[in-house]
Parts: C-alpha cells; sequence; structure tokens
C-alpha cells in the first residue's frame, strides 16, 4: 500500500491486496467525487437561497400595493351646487368642474365627524385633505354618469391620498412628515381617530390590477390595467407573426433546405441574432418601423413587431431543436409508404415536434413580455397609460404602455408610494411570467412522446 | 448438376421485375456500389447478403429511390422497373416508392393506432374510395402480415405498444396496404428474437406468391431459408448472383466461397 505512493511498483508487478482495503488511488478518486458532488450541492444551496431572498422581498416590498386605504363617506348630492337649473341637463351638470364638488365632500365629512362625535380642531378644508385628489373626480363621473340621483344622498368609498395610505401602511410616520406640505400630524391623528371608528380601513384594492396609470400627484390610484392591455396586445402580434414565420422558417431550413453554404451561414447567423441585445432590435424598430414606415408611435403594434423580430430566433432554435429530436426512422417511414416529403413532415414529423414547438413559443413569448429595452426607444415607457383603448383596432394602435415599461416607469417617480406599486407590478409580472412556463412544463410532460 | 439446371430453367421463365445496368453510387467522394447488374425477378425472393459495409443496403434504398433524401448520394447507371428507368427525370419519387414499398431494420411504426398505421398510405393514394373500403383494406394488409388475429380487438391501441416482432410485421403490413408490386426489406429480423424471425420469414414465403421481394439480411442461414435467389456483395461489388442453392452448395466464386464457410466478413 505505502510502496504505491513512495515508489511506483514495476509494470509487471500484480497488484495484491485486499479488496476491502481501499488504495490511495481509490481513496483520491472516492475523495475528488465527493468533493465535486459537495461542490454541486453549494451551488445549488447559494442559488435557492438567493432565490428565496429575491421572492421574499419582492413579496414583502410589493404586496402592500394590492391594499389601499379606503374611506367611506355618504355624500348629499346638493341639487344647488351641481345643477343649478334643475333640468338635469348633461352638459350643465358637465360644467361643474371637480372643485365645484369639494364643498359636498367636506360638508359630508363633517356631518360624519358629528355622527361619529370625533373631536378634532380641524377645518373642513383640512379634514377633505386626506382624501384622494382622485375622490373628486370618482365623483363628478359617478353624478355625470347617474343624474337622476342628484339630490339624494349617495355612499361612496373614496381613495385616501398616499400618504395617509402609507401612513396607516406604516410607510409614513410622524417624524418622516415633519417637513412634508401636504400633511399634518393633525391629520394624522384625525386618521387615527377614523380609523377607530370603522369607517377609514385598509382593503384590496381592485384597481391596482385593473386600473389605469394616473399623474405623479395620485400614486394610489395607479393600475396596472391598462399597460397590461398593451402588453396583451403585443403578446397578439408576437404570436401571430413570430409562431408562422418561425415555424415555417425552421421546418423549411430543417427538412428542405439543401446543405451549402447559404444555409450554413443562415444557421449561424440566427444563432447570433438570438444573442443580440434586444435595445438593438429597439432602435431596429425605431428606424424601420416608426421613421421609416411611419406606424403610430408609443402603438403596440410597433411594440409587438420589434419583440416579433427579438423572439424569432428563440422560436427557430427552439422548433429547430424539437424537430432534430424526431427520429429520422418516422421520415423513412412516411417516405417508404410513399408520401410526398410534405406529408412526411406536416402528418408526422410536425405533430411529434408540436410540443416543443409550443414550449418554445411560450418561452420566448414570456420572454417578450418580460423585454423593456426594445420599448424604451419605441416610445412605450414613459407614456403614462391613463385611459383604456377603446375598441381592438385602438388596442394595437393606440398609444399605451407595457407591463414592465409601466414598471421603470413608477419605479423612477419620486414618491415612494410609486415604489411599492413598482414591486407590486413586478409581482403581477411574475405571476404572468410563472404561469406561462408553467404551462409550457406542462404541454411539455402531457404531450411528449416517446418512441 | 442436373437438378439445377431444371430448377434454373423454371426461374428463368419468370419475367424480369427490376434490372440494373452497370450502376455506380456515390457518397461524396466514396465509391459505395461498382458497377452492379443485376435482375430481380417477378414473385421471388432475393436476398442481398455479404459483410457490413458492402453496400448491399444502398444498393437496396436505390431500387426506391431512398437515397435521394441523402444529399451527397449519387446514383449513375440504369435501374429498369417494368422497363422503365426510375431515375429518369419523369418519374416522381413518390410515385415510384407507392410501386415499391419498403420495410426497414428497426421497427418504425408511426406514434398512432394501429389502424391509422396502416391506413395512412391508401388514404394519401386515395386507394379507398369510403370508410367500408378503407377498413377492408386494412383488415386484408393486416392478415397479409399475419398480425391481424393478435390485433383485431385492439386497432385502436398505440402501434408503438407491440411487440417488436409484431411491430415489424406490423409494419409489413403497412408496405402491403398501398398494393406494392417490390417489397424492399432492410435487414427485417435484426432486432428481432427467433420467434419473432420465424414468423417475419414464413409471413415473406407467403408474400412470395404476389410480389417480389428483396431482402438485405446479415444472417445466411435466413438468405437460405427464404430466398430463391441470392447476391452476394463484397466491397461494393456484385461479386456473386445466382440461384439461392448454388450460392450456397457450389459458389463460383472464391470470395464468397470464403464469405458462407465463415473466413472472411
Amino acid at each position: 500500500m505505502t510502496d504505491l505512493t513512495q515508489a511506483p511498483a514495476p509494470a509487471a508487478k500484480p497488484k495484491s491486496g485486499s479488496l476491502f482495503e481501499k488504495d490511495m488511488r481509490t481513496k483520491r478518486r472516492n475523495a475528488a467525487e465527493s468533493r465535486f458532488k459537495m461542490y454541486g450541492i453549494a451551488a445549488i444551496g447559494i442559488g435557492l437561497v438567493m432565490l428565496t431572498v429575491l421572492v421574499t422581498n419582492i413579496v414583502t416590498a410589493g404586496l402592500g400595493a394590492f391594499q389601499q386605504t379606503y374611506l367611506e363617506l355618504d355624500v348629499t348630492l346638493l341639487e344647488s351646487k351641481l345643477d343649478k337649473k334643475g333640468e338635469r341637463n348633461l352638459d350643465d351638470i358637465k360644467k361643474v368642474s371637480t372643485f365645484g364638488y369639494a364643498p359636498l365632500v367636506s360638508a359630508a365629512l363633517e356631518s360624519e365627524v358629528e355622527r361619529l362625535d370625533i373631536q378634532t380642531d380641524l377645518k373642513p378644508k383640512k379634514m377633505a385633505g386626506i382624501l384622494s385628489k382622485d375622490a373628486l373626480s370618482k365623483l363628478r363621473d359617478y353624478v355625470i354618469s347617474n343624474p337622476d340621483e342628484i339630490g339624494e344622498t349617495v355612499s361612496f368609498r373614496f381613495l385616501l391620498n398616499s400618504r395617509v395610505d402609507g401612513y396607516v401602511k406604516g410607510r409614513v410616520t410622524r417624524e418622516s412628515i415633519a417637513n412634508d406640505k401636504s400633511i399634518t400630524a393633525e391629520q394624522l391623528d384625525f386618521v387615527d381617530q377614523l380609523m377607530a371608528a370603522g369607517v377609514l380601513y385598509k382593503a384590496f384594492n381592485p384597481d391596482f390590477i385593473f386600473g389605469s396609470d394616473a399623474s405623479d400627484q395620485r400614486p394610489e390610484a395607479a393600475g396596472i390595467g391598462v399597460s397590461m392591455l398593451g402588453s396583451l396586445f403585443m403578446m397578439l402580434v408576437v404570436l401571430a407573426l413570430a409562431l408562422p414565420i418561425g415555424v415555417a422558417a425552421s421546418i423549411y431550413l430543417e427538412e428542405f433546405a439543401p446543405q451549402n453554404r447559404l444555409t450554413d451561414i443562415i444557421e449561424v447567423n440566427i444563432s447570433n441574432l438570438a444573442a443580440v441585445p434586444s435595445i438593438v432590435f429597439g432602435i431596429l424598430g425605431l428606424a424601420v418601423f416608426i421613421n421609416y414606415m411611419h406606424l403610430p408611435t408609443s402603438a403596440p403594434l410597433v411594440g409587438g413587431l420589434v419583440l416579433t423580430l427579438m423572439t424569432l430566433p428563440t422560436i427557430i432554435i427552439s422548433t429547430r431543436a424539437s424537430l432534430k429530436a424526431v427520429p429520422p426512422s418516422i421520415r423513412d417511414a412516411a417516405l417508404g409508404v410513399g408520401a410526398s416529403k410534405m406529408q412526411a413532415v406536416f402528418h408526422h414529423v410536425l405533430p411529434l415536434a408540436a410540443p416543443g414547438i409550443l414550449t418554445g413559443t411560450i418561452i420566448g413569448l414570456a420572454q417578450a413580455l418580460g423585454e423593456t429595452a426594445p420599448l424604451l426607444l419605441i416610445g412605450m415607457v414613459g407614456f403614462i397609460a391613463s385611459n383604456p383603448p377603446d375598441g381592438i383596432v385602438a388596442g394595437f394602435l393606440s398609444p399605451n404602455s407595457a407591463m414592465p415599461a409601466q414598471i421603470y416607469e413608477w419605479s423612477k417617480r419620486a414618491d415612494p408610494a410609486f415604489y411599492e406599486r413598482a414591486w407590486g407590478g413586478i409581482i403581477i409580472l411574475l405571476v404572468f411570467l410563472v404561469t406561462m412556463n408553467t404551462i409550457a412544463v406542462i404541454l411539455r410532460r402531457r404531450f411528449e412522446r416517446r418512441w | 448438376m442436373n437438378d439445377m439446371s431444371r430448377v434454373e430453367k423454371t426461374v428463368d421463365s419468370k419475367a424480369i421485375k427490376i434490372a440494373a445496368n452497370n450502376v455506380q453510387v456515390y457518397y461524396g467522394d466514396t465509391h459505395a456500389i461498382k458497377d452492379v447488374n443485376v435482375e430481380i425477378e417477378d414473385k421471388t425472393v432475393t436476398a442481398f447478403i455479404g459483410p457490413s459495409g458492402c453496400g448491399k443496403s444502398t444498393f437496396l434504398r436505390c431500387l426506391n429511390r431512398m437515397n435521394d433524401t441523402i444529399d451527397t448520394c449519387r446514383v449513375t447507371g440504369d435501374i429498369l422497373l417494368d422497363g422503365e428507368d426510375i431515375y429518369d427525370k419523369r418519374v416522381d419519387p413518390v410515385q415510384l416508392r407507392a410501386k415499391v414499398g419498403m420495410v426497414f431494420q428497426k421497427p418504425n411504426p408511426f406514434p398512432k393506432s394501429i389502424y391509422d398505421n396502416v391506413a395512412y398510405g391508401p388514404r394519401i393514394h386515395g386507394l379507398a374510395k369510403n370508410k367500408a373500403e378503407l377498413h377492408e383494406i386494412v383488415e386484408k394488409s393486416l392478415r397479409r402480415g399475419a398480425i391481424w388475429d393478435e390485433v383485431k380487438d385492439r386497432l385502436d391501441a398505440p402501434g408503438t405498444g407491440l411487440s417488436g416482432g409484431q411491430q415489424q410485421r406490423l409494419c409489413i403490413a403497412r408496405a402491403v396496404a398501398t398494393e406494392p408490386e417490390v417489397l424492399l426489406m432492410d435487414e427485417p429480423c435484426s432486432a428481432l428474437d427467433p420467434i419473432a424471425t420465424a414468423q417475419v420469414e414464413e409471413l415473406i414465403d407467403e408474400l412470395r406468391s404476389r410480389y417480389s421481394v428483396v431482402i438485405v439480411t446479415h444472417s445466411m442461414q435466413q438468405a437460405a431459408r427464404v430466398s430463391q435467389k441470392t447476391a452476394f456483395f463484397h466491397l461494393g461489388n456484385l461479386v456473386e448472383f445466382g440461384e439461392t442453392g448454388q450460392i450456397f452448395t457450389n459458389p463460383e466464386d472464391p470470395r464468397t466461397e470464403s464469405y458462407i464457410t465463415g473466413r472472411i466478413g
């Protein structure tokens, strides 16, 4: 045993020794193997820890965006303020601006304070300061769509402004508002009293998921819904263009194209295209689709076209891989019974490759869904998606944002309340991506055939 | 010798189905088949034997132009099927392959039902006018493939779920469903156990009554059992072609003798 390490034994000498004792060489080999296993486990461990940290971080930071602070208030819609002529003429009602509604809300708050027997030194106008600027426009919208209810008392659930919301969620404290002109400590006391009375509370906020983006002044009213529609329309464009073009190109290259220098060059370049930074596709889209073809700026159609260019290589590569994975014996079998090449491909090869193609397409779509950089250059980042598109055509052609662009937009705005919304947006985006990838995995598991 | 000549005479009276004249095959720069001349008769089993890499499979694949799918492959010379050159520009290989069916080394049923496996050929060639006719063709083909009794109750089951021997007989049934005139078999039994091999060999003997069968085999015993004519290939050359009985008992060429006695190959 020790001989081996000290001086190499003569080659001809047969190895002897018990099988129950491991010689040095075996020990070294086993040690190397277990070391390697440890490295692997450590790598996986590090990855898992990072993933956990990331997910916890996102969830803790973003979950707040799904809840919002509300105040329930019974507002008397005074005819004397809203419709002086009393004719219920919609044009007259529309003449009253949101400022005209402010006294109504102040009065409602005042009477609510009296009803609940809350002691406060605040003037009614200051009291109304805890409400979101969105509240008045919500009230006005309601009156315009229900003019018959003027003169009655209607119960509303108003959003509170982002400072109050932050206070209820624990983001804003009395110390942090010392230099803040938009809210005072007295107002926070008032909020505490209202909360104790049960009319001010935190609740799930569907408008964050389905609503539209709001201006800098009203972070509490901002939602991701409209940019979600923007993403949806882009994905429709990508799916409608990238899937047929990508699959047709791969089938031709894989099954029909002759093997020559030209196809080699095409093949290499498709692989290279998959590695091109996405911002390059963005600037290409700007040059071709907007400057040359004069398609509308910020439109999901243009975004979809740019993302199609970006997704095509991914789809082509995965489609070719799944076509290659179909055993040649299936093609032989089809050709052997007298099928033409196209029949062999469409009747036999393509159905077998379909799960792989679908998986690749879904993963390509998921990649496109999360892409921000190319949208930067065609004007989808920075656009305030404040109104949902009216109709399908407008969905494709009218300016819109997209989910990742919206998140980016929120994250660069000043108000910390937008920061929370950016994280919330990331949660929604991740839910979409995880869902799409899960569908891809299920499809692969379900329809993958063994032969 | 007298017996032999009598057999030869009866064979000679049969029609020539495929005639190959001066066939050369190149894979790129490699000369794979050198100057092969052979006449394959109708309603006869012809066996191609020879060591690995001698070109027998390549030559077989020339007979229904399956080599067209290989880009670098080039074929010169004439191969006449019923007097028509199958490498003529006017010939569509798809039409040719309907006439010259093929069974491959590895059983390769489509990953579809047993029924669809057999019905596929007739469907794409429009051999059945309606469903009833298609059923008839499928049943007839499965019977000819000697597998009907085993699968008649589970025609909807996937063809890939059958055993290896059953799969190969299914592939034979699939090949005969298109009513070919010649059936090419590329080592059809190499992936099968002896029992399945015996079944397939029996089947080949039955198929002889309707088709001209060409079989490539590594097993000399198999060639001796199933074929009437045998061709011996060596290094791309057709060394000897003749009556199976004569090749195995009294070969003319010393190379043939060495091969069948086990000295080369």
